[in-house]
C-alpha cells in the first residue's frame, strides 16, 4: 500500500485555481476609477486561509457521520432560507434581492450556499439508502422535494441563477443514482414545455414528439397519462407566468436571446463582457491591464463577471488554462465519486461535482452569453466568502472520499 | 445495491466523461468565436467604448499683404472644452465651471445645444480663454471633470478694425453651412471664413483638422489625455499672398478716423492692371471679437448699430454714380464720335436747360457759360452733359453703359459683391413704367448726369476709372487672384484717353476739386454729389496719380457728405502717400471747395422714382456667424 497522503491531484488543481483566482481578483481591482473590486484580494486571501481550515476540518468528518448530520444540515438550511425570505437583505449586484444574511447591519452569509451543499448531503442520504434508483415519477417525489424546497424559496428571493444550481445537483446526482435518461427526461419535459410554449408551432411540435416518446419509454399508463396533462398545463401557464415575472427577469431572458435590444440597459452587462473578452484575443491585453475592466466598462468584474477578466487580460490561452483546470477538477471528482467506498460517499461527491460544474459552466457560459446572465459565482475566482466556504468544504469532502478509498485499497484497481 | 458496483459506475463515469468534455468544448468554441475570430470587432467596439475624438485645430494660413507684412496672423491661444457624458452632468459641470468664469444663459443654452449635437466630443465652452483663465481652471480640475484644455491657433489681426471688411473674419460654421455642403471638409466646430479674404480662400487657408484620442471610463469620465492612441497632427493652412498695401491701407483708416471720424463710406484703391491696394469701409469693427465665439451681447450690438458696421460698403452698397459717371457719357460720346474733347454743345449753360416744356436745372444757377467738353467735365457742367447725353440717345447709352460693365459687379474675388442695377434697354423702362409711362428725355438727362435707374458699387466705378487711368481696357480686380481674365475695353484711342485724362487734371487744377490740388504730384479725378432721398447727398471721389502714368487709382464714397469736393482731399493724400511715399500725404488739407453739381433728379415720372438707399433695404449684409446662441 502506497504512502497515505490526501488525493494529490486533487489538492494541486485546487491550488492552482484558487491561486489563479486570486491573481485574477487581484487584477480586477486594478482599475483608473474606483471600484468597489480594489483590494478585495485581500480579503479574499483571509478567505481562503479559513477555506484551508474548513477544508481541514471537513476532512476529519468521516462519511458516517455526515450522513449522521445530513437531516440537521438540511433542517437548518431550509430555516436560514425562509429567515431570508423574512429579514434578508440585498448586496452587491445582487442588491435588490433578499439573499443575504444581517446581523446587526454585518452581513454574514449568503444561506443559500449553504442550503446547496445541505441538498447534496441530503440527496446524497436518501438515494444511497434506496435499494433500488427510482423508477417511475411516483418515486422521483421524494428527491424533487427535497430539492425543490430549497429551489422555491431561492427563487422566491428572488436569485434564478442559485436556484438553477439546485435543479442542476438534483438531475446530476439522480444520474448518478443510476436513474435511466429517459426518466430524467419526462422529469425534465414540463419545464421545456414552459420554454417552448412562447411559440404555438415549437410547442406543438413538442407535444406531439413527447407522446411519441411516452409511447416508446412505455412508463406507467397514469404516469403518462399525468405527464401529458402537466405539460399540456404548462404550456397554457407559460404566458400568464411569464407575465408575472419582474421586468428585469424578463429583460434578463430576451437580452439572452439578443443583448442589442437593450444595448443601455439590461443588455449592458451581455454587451460589455463580451467586448472585454472578444477584445482579448489570443494573448490578451496583459495581466491587470484590460482597458474594459480598468476603466470599469465591465461591470462587476470581481464578482458575476470575473471570467471577462480572464479574457480579456489573458486573452484564449488563459481562458483555455482556465478551462481546462476547471476540467481536469471535475474528472478528479468524477473518479473519486467513481472509486468512493460507499454509495454515500460516492453520491456527496458527485453531488458536490455537480455543484461546481453548475456554476462554472452557468458563469463562464453567461460571460459569453451562451447562458443568460444571473449572479452567480465562479468557484475560486469570484470574491465571496460564502461560497468560498461553502467550496472548500465540498473541496475537504472530496479529499475525504479519496484518503477513505484508499484506505479500503480500492485506490488501486 | 447493485447500480453503485464498480462497473455501473465506470459505465456512468465514462458518459458522465463524454458530457464534461462536450461542454468543455462547447465553451472552447463560443470563446474562440469570440476572442479570436470576431476579436477584430470586439476590439473596435472596445476602442469605441474608451475613446473619444477630440478634434486639433490647425492653424490658419497666414495673410501676407504685397510687401510680406502680415493682414491675418495666428498666436498660440487655449480652447477651453468639457467631456461629459450627459446633459445632467455637462450642466453640473458648468455650475462650478462659471464660478471660475462667469457665463450668461444663452450662453450656457449655447454650449448644452452644442453638446446634444455631438454627445461624444468635448464641447467647446470658451473659444479663447486668457492664460490668467486657464490657470484658474487648471487649480479647479479635480472638481472639473472632463476639463479639457487645449493649446490652439488662434486667430489674430494685428490691424484690427483697419483691415476688418478686408479679411473679414472667423466664426464656427453653421449647420446650415454643413447642410449645404458650402465649406467642403468641415465637420461640426470647424472654424471657417465667414466674410472677406476669410471665407473667399477658405479652401485654402483652413488647413486640416488633426485627430487627438483621449481615454474615457464607463461613465464617459476622462481618465487620460496624453500616450492614449497616436494623435494625427493638423496640417496648416496655406498662406496667401495679396496685393493689399497694408502701408496704404493703415494709412486710409487712421486718415479717415482722423479726419471724417464717424462718417460712413469706403475707399478703394486699385493698380491700373487691376491688383488691389487697398480696400476700406467704414464704420468697421474688430474681427478680433469675433475669435473664439463672438459674445451674444458684441454680434448684438453689431446687428442693432444702425450704421451697419459689418456691412462692406466698397462691394455690399450701391450708390447713384452720379458725377463720375459723366467721364463714362464723355467715353460714349467720343467712341461714337458724337463729339471730341474741344466740341461746344449748342446750348451755353446758363444754369438750366429747358427741354420740351420742363427745365433741367444746372447745379450751378449762374451757370457756366460755353464750354467744350473738356471743360464741362473739369466744372461738371450739367447742361452741357443734358445735350450731350440727347446726342448719343438712351439706346446708345445703355448699351455702351453695358459694355463698359456698368451692370455687372466687378467680379472682385470676395463673396457677396452686390450687382449694380443698370438696364440694359428701354424695355426695361416700359416694363417698369409702362410704355406711356415714362419720358425718354427725362430718363436720357438723368442717364447723362449719372442719376436715375444708375446704382454701382464702389469697386465697379473705381474700376472703370482704372481703365480710363490705364490703356483704355479694365481689368477685374482682385485681392489674390484674378477670378477671371476678362477686360473690359472703352473703344478709345490713345488721344481720346489722353484727352480725358487732361480733363480730370483740370478737375483738380481749376475744377470742382481744386482745393485738393497737390503742387508736387499731377493728381487727376472726378467729384460726385449723390442724390440721397434720406438726407444729405453722398459725396464721390475716383482719382487717381500721377495724371500723365497713373500707378494708382482711388475711388471713394463718403454718405452724407454733400459733395464729392468734401471727398477728394482724402483721396488725393491717399494718392500722394502711394505715390510719394510716406510723410507726402500728411500736410494739411485747407481748401475752400466749389459746391460740385447736385442737380435733383429729374422726374421722369409724375411720382420720384425712388432713389436706391444704400443703406436701408438694397443693402447685402453678409450671413450672420453663428454666434453663441442656438
Amino acid at each position: 500500500m502506497r504512502s497515505l497522503g490526501p488525493d494529490r491531484p486533487l489538492m494541486a488543481v485546487t491550488l492552482l485555481l484558487a491561486v489563479y483566482g486570486i491573481l485574477i481578483l487581484y487584477s480586477a481591482g486594478q482599475t483608473d476609477v474606483v471600484t468597489q473590486a480594489q483590494g478585495v484580494w485581500v480579503r479574499q486571501l483571509l478567505w481562503l486561509g479559513i477555506g484551508v481550515v474548513a477544508a481541514a476540518v471537513t476532512f476529519r468528518f468521516s462519511f458516517r457521520m455526515l450522513e449522521w448530520l445530513a437531516p440537521a444540515a438540511y433542517g437548518a438550511g431550509i430555516l436560514l432560507l425562509l429567515l431570508t425570505l423574512v429579514v434578508g437583505t440585498g448586496q452587491g449586484t445582487a442588491a435588490g434581492t433578499r439573499s443575504w444574511l444581517a446581523i446587526g447591519g454585518q452581513q454574514i452569509g449568503q444561506p443559500a450556499e449553504l442550503a446547496k451543499l445541505a441538498v447534496i448531503l441530503m440527496l446524497a442520504r436518501y438515494l444511497s439508502a434506496l435499494r433500488e434508483p427510482p423508477r417511475n415519477l411516483r418515486e422521483l417525489v421524494a428527491p424533487c422535494l427535497i430539492a425543490g424546497v430549497p429551489f422555491l424559496l431561492v427563487l422566491k428571493q428572488p436569485d434564478l441563477g442559485s436556484a438553477i444550481v439546485f435543479i442542476g445537483i438534483l438531475f446530476l446526482m439522480l444520474y448518478w443514482s443510476g436513474v435511466k435518461p429517459s426518466l430524467l427526461f419526462m422529469l425534465a419535459s414540463p419545464g421545456l414545455s414552459l420554454l417552448l410554449a412562447f411559440n404555438t408551432w415549437t410547442w406543438g411540435v413538442w407535444m406531439i414528439v413527447l407522446a411519441v416518446l411516452l409511447f416508446a419509454w412505455r412508463p406507467y399508463v397514469v404516469e403518462a397519462v399525468f405527464l401529458y396533462i402537466v405539460n399540456s398545463a404548462m404550456g397554457a401557464v407559460a404566458i400568464p407566468l411569464w407575465q408575472r415575472l419582474a421586468p428585469y427577469q424578463q429583460n434578463r431572458l430576451l437580452t439572452f436571446l439578443n443583448p442589442e435590444i437593450d444595448p443601455r440597459a439590461a443588455g449592458y452587462h451581455a454587451i460589455q463582457s463580451r467586448v472585454a473578452i472578444g477584445s482579448g484575443g489570443w494573448f490578451g491585453n496583459g495581466f491587470t491591464l484590460g482597458p474594459q475592466k480598468r476603466l470599469a466598462f465591465l461591470p462587476a468584474q470581481h464578482t458575476d463577471f470575473i471570467f471577462s477578466v480572464v479574457g480579456e487580460e489573458l486573452g484564449f490561452i488563459g481562458v483555455m488554462v482556465a478551462l481546462m483546470l476547471f476540467l481536469m477538477l471535475f474528472l478528479i471528482l468524477l473518479r473519486i465519486a467513481r472509486r468512493a467506498t460507499d454509495p454515500f460517499g460516492s453520491l456527496a461527491v458527485f453531488g458536490v461535482l455537480a455543484l461546481f460544474f453548475s456554476h462554472v459552466f452557468e458563469n463562464v457560459g453567461m460571460t459569453v452569453n451562451l447562458m443568460p446572465i444571473t449572479g452567480i459565482p465562479l468557484p475560486f475566482f469570484s470574491y465571496g466568502g460564502s461560497f468560498f466556504l461553502i467550496a472548500s468544504i465540498s473541496i475537504g469532502l472530496a479529499l475525504r472520499a479519496a484518503w477513505d478509498a484508499r484506505l479500503s485499497g480500492y485506490a488501486d484497481t | 445495491m447493485n447500480e453503485f458496483h464498480s462497473y455501473r459506475r465506470a459505465e456512468r463515469a465514462a458518459i458522465a466523461r463524454w458530457f464534461f468534455f462536450a461542454i468543455f468544448l462547447i465553451l472552447s468554441v463560443a470563446f474562440f468565436r469570440t476572442q479570436v475570430v470576431q476579436h477584430e470587432r470586439f476590439r473596435l467596439r472596445a476602442e469605441k467604448n474608451r475613446l473619444r475624438i477630440v478634434p486639433l485645430v490647425a492653424p490658419r494660413g497666414v495673410i501676407y499683404d504685397r510687401n510680406g507684412l502680415i493682414i491675418a496672423d495666428n498666436v498660440p491661444g487655449y480652447a477651453i472644452k468639457l467631456l461629459a457624458p450627459s446633459v445632467d452632468s455637462l450642466r453640473a459641470v458648468l455650475a462650478r465651471f462659471m464660478a471660475v468664469v462667469p457665463l450668461d444663459t444663452s450662453e450656457v443654452r449655447g454650449i448644452l445645444a452644442r453638446y446634444r449635437q455631438a454627445p461624444y466630443q468635448p464641447v467647446l465652452v470658451l473659444g479663447s480663454g486668457s492664460f490668467e483663465t486657464v490657470s484658474r481652471l487648471e487649480e479647479r480640475r479635480a472638481v472639473l471633470p472632463g476639463l479639457v484644455i487645449q493649446s490652439e491657433p488662434r486667430r489674430y489681426y494685428p490691424d484690427g478694425e483697419a483691415v476688418a471688411h478686408l479679411v473679414g473674419y472667423v466664426g464656427e460654421v453653421s449647420e446650415r453651412d454643413l447642410a449645404s455642403d458650402r465649406f467642403p471638409g468641415a465637420q461640426l466646430g470647424t472654424v471657417v471664413g465667414r466674410a472677406g479674404l476669410e471665407q473667399e480662400y477658405d479652401a485654402e487657408l483652413r488647413g486640416q483638422p488633426g485627430v487627438h484620442y483621449v481615454e474615457v471610463n464607463a461613465r464617459g469620465r476622462l481618465v487620460r489625455e496624453e500616450d492614449v492612441a497616436p494623435t494625427l497632427p493638423a496640417i496648416p493652412g496655406q498662406a496667401i499672398q495679396t496685393t493689399i498695401d497694408l502701408e496704404l491701407q493703415r494709412y486710409i483708416d487712421s486718415l479717415w478716423r482722423a479726419a471724417a471720424p464717424g462718417v460712413r463710406g469706403a475707399m478703394v484703391a486699385l493698380t491700373p492692371s487691376g491688383e488691389v491696394l487697398a480696400l476700406y469701409s467704414a464704420p468697421g469693427y474688430d474681427p478680433n471679437e469675433f475669435v473664439g465665439g463672438i459674445s451674444t451681447t458684441e454680434w448684438r450690438r453689431l446687428i442693432d448699430d444702425p450704421a451697419k458696421p459689418l456691412l462692406d460698403r466698397a462691394i455690399q452698397t450701391r450708390y447713384p454714380p452720379a458725377s463720375p459717371f459723366k467721364l463714362a457719357i464723355a467715353a460714349m460720346a467720343l467712341k461714337r464720335g458724337v463729339a471730341t474733347l474741344s466740341t461746344y454743345m449748342p446750348e451755353p449753360c446758363r444754369g438750366g436747360l429747358q427741354v420740351g416744356n420742363r427745365y433741367f436745372r444746372c447745379w450751378k444757377p449762374e451757370g457756366h457759360g460755353r464750354v467744350d467738353l473738356e471743360g464741362a467735365i473739369a466744372k461738371s457742367c450739367d447742361v452741357y452733359f443734358y445735350q450731350l447725353g440727347l446726342r448719343i440717345g438712351l439706346d446708345a447709352i445703355l448699351s455702351d453703359g453695358v459694355l463698359m460693365g456698368f451692370r455687372e459687379e466687378s467680379g472682385i474675388d470676395l463673396e457677396n459683391e452686390i450687382a449694380p442695377i443698370y438696364p440694359s434697354n428701354v424695355a426695361y423702362f416700359d416694363r417698369k413704367y409702362g410704355p406711356r409711362g415714362w419720358s425718354k428725355w427725362g430718363a436720357t438727362l438723368n442717364f447723362a448726369i449719372g442719376q436715375g435707374e444708375n446704382t454701382q458699387n464702389v469697386i465697379n466705378m473705381t474700376r472703370f476709372f482704372a481703365a480710363l487711368a490705364s490703356g483704355g481696357g479694365a481689368p477685374t480686380p482682385y485681392i489674390v487672384r484674378p477670378r477671371s481674365n476678362q477686360v473690359r475695353e472703352l473703344g478709345l484711342s490713345h488721344d481720346q484717353l489722353e484727352g480725358l485724362r487732361a480733363a480730370m487734371i483740370a478737375v483738380v487744377e481749376r475744377g470742382t476739386a481744386s482745393g485738393s490740388r497737390s503742387l508736387d504730384l499731377a493728381l487727376a479725378g472726378k467729384t460726385g454729389t449723390a442724390q440721397n432721398s434720406h438726407g444729405e447727398d453722398h459725396g464721390w471721389y475716383v482719382g487717381f496719380a500721377p495724371a500723365d502714368k497713373p500707378t494708382i487709382i482711388v475711388g471713394s464714397i463718403m454718405e452724407f457728405a454733400e459733395h464729392g469736393s468734401n471727398v477728394a482731399p482724402y483721396v488725393n493724400k491717399v494718392l500722394l502717400r502711394y505715390v510719394l511715399g510716406e510723410g507726402t500725404g500728411d500736410a494739411p488739407v485747407t481748401v475752400a471747395f466749389p459746391a460740385d453739381s447736385a442737380p435733383r433728379a429729374v422726374q421722369i415720372v409724375p411720382d420720384s422714382i425712388r432713389l436706391v438707399d444704400p443703406v436701408a433695404d438694397d443693402t447685402v449684409l453678409p450671413p450672420p456667424p453663428a454666434p453663441t446662441e442656438p
